[in-house]
């Protein structure tokens, strides 16, 4: 099962819907409670970051009985430290942002704390690529 | 829920008919990731945050409620989302602090 969300920079009205369909589509295809609820956290975190951070992009959920893949492909600023953006704690959400409860600095990391691989990559003044793959472990395995 | 409202003196603006929920757990905070990643599935949720994002954050994690803390009220299309989720808003004029220990004196637990 594929299916595609796009994603408008700013847009905090609209923002979190994509990631909500991801969660109920998971469900309904019976994807463990465990494995759905790390997907919702790296749909929501790399949603979030598109809207806080991009013009635009592109959500995408590959599912299959294994695994759930989620894409988060924007036009943007790009990233010019991964490593540094992997850094809990470090944001360069701005002040408004910060007031609405954003900017903890702590997007990136949970979206590798909840997937089993992620990668990564990122081109200054045009846009950041991210694919989190979390496999479906059956009981907890 | 009746005893939450009891016990912080809380008011409600959605979910009138559904004070019969039961909370299990408590999570209190002021940052979105932190609410989305380390709150219980059918906890309380208890914040200051009145922007809608608290909404679509609880409705993901499963929250049974939310609890705004410091007398702040959300605005209407916050309070419309919450209604189409059947989530359950309190106001409360007390602090986070105070409305966590609260609930904690009287056997809420965070999971």
């Amino acid at each position: 099962m594929k299916m595609e969300f796009s994603v408008r920079g700013m847009d905090f009205t609209r923002a979190g819907e994509a990631a909500a369909k991801i969660k109920n589509a998971l469900q309904m295809v019976g994807m463990e409670v465990a494995t759905v609820r790390k997907a919702v956290i790296v749909a929501y975190e790399a949603e979030l970051n598109i809207v806080i951070h991009a013009r635009q992009g592109t959500l995408t959920l590959s599912v299959s009985p294994d695994r759930v893949e989620i894409t988060a492909e924007d036009e943007g600023p790009g990233i010019p430290d991964i490593a540094l953006a992997m850094q809990e704690g470090y944001s360069t959400a701005p002040p408004h942002i910060r007031e609405m409860g954003f900017g903890a600095g702590m997007g990136l990391p949970n979206i590798k704390r909840c997937s089993d691989q992620m990668n990564i990559e990122s081109e200054v003044n045009s846009g950041t690529r991210l694919r989190a793959t979390i496999f479906n472990k059956i009981n907890g395995e | 829920m009746h005893d939450v409202i009891t016990i912080l003196d809380a008011e409600v603006i959605a979910g009138e008919s559904l004070l019969d929920t039961e909370v299990n757990a408590g999570f209190g905070c002021d940052l979105i990731s932190d609410s989305l990643c380390f709150s219980r599935p059918d906890c309380l949720l208890l914040t200051g945050l009145t922007n809608i994002q608290i909404i679509r954050v609880a409705d993901m994690i499963e929250a049974r409620a939310i609890v705004f803390v410091r007398g702040k009220k959300p605005g209407q299309d916050i309070i419309l989302l919450a209604r189409e989720k059947n989530l359950p808003l309190l106001v409360t004029r007390r602090f986070l602090f105070e409305s966590c220990g609260l609930l904690y004196q009287h056997g809420l637990r965070s999971s």
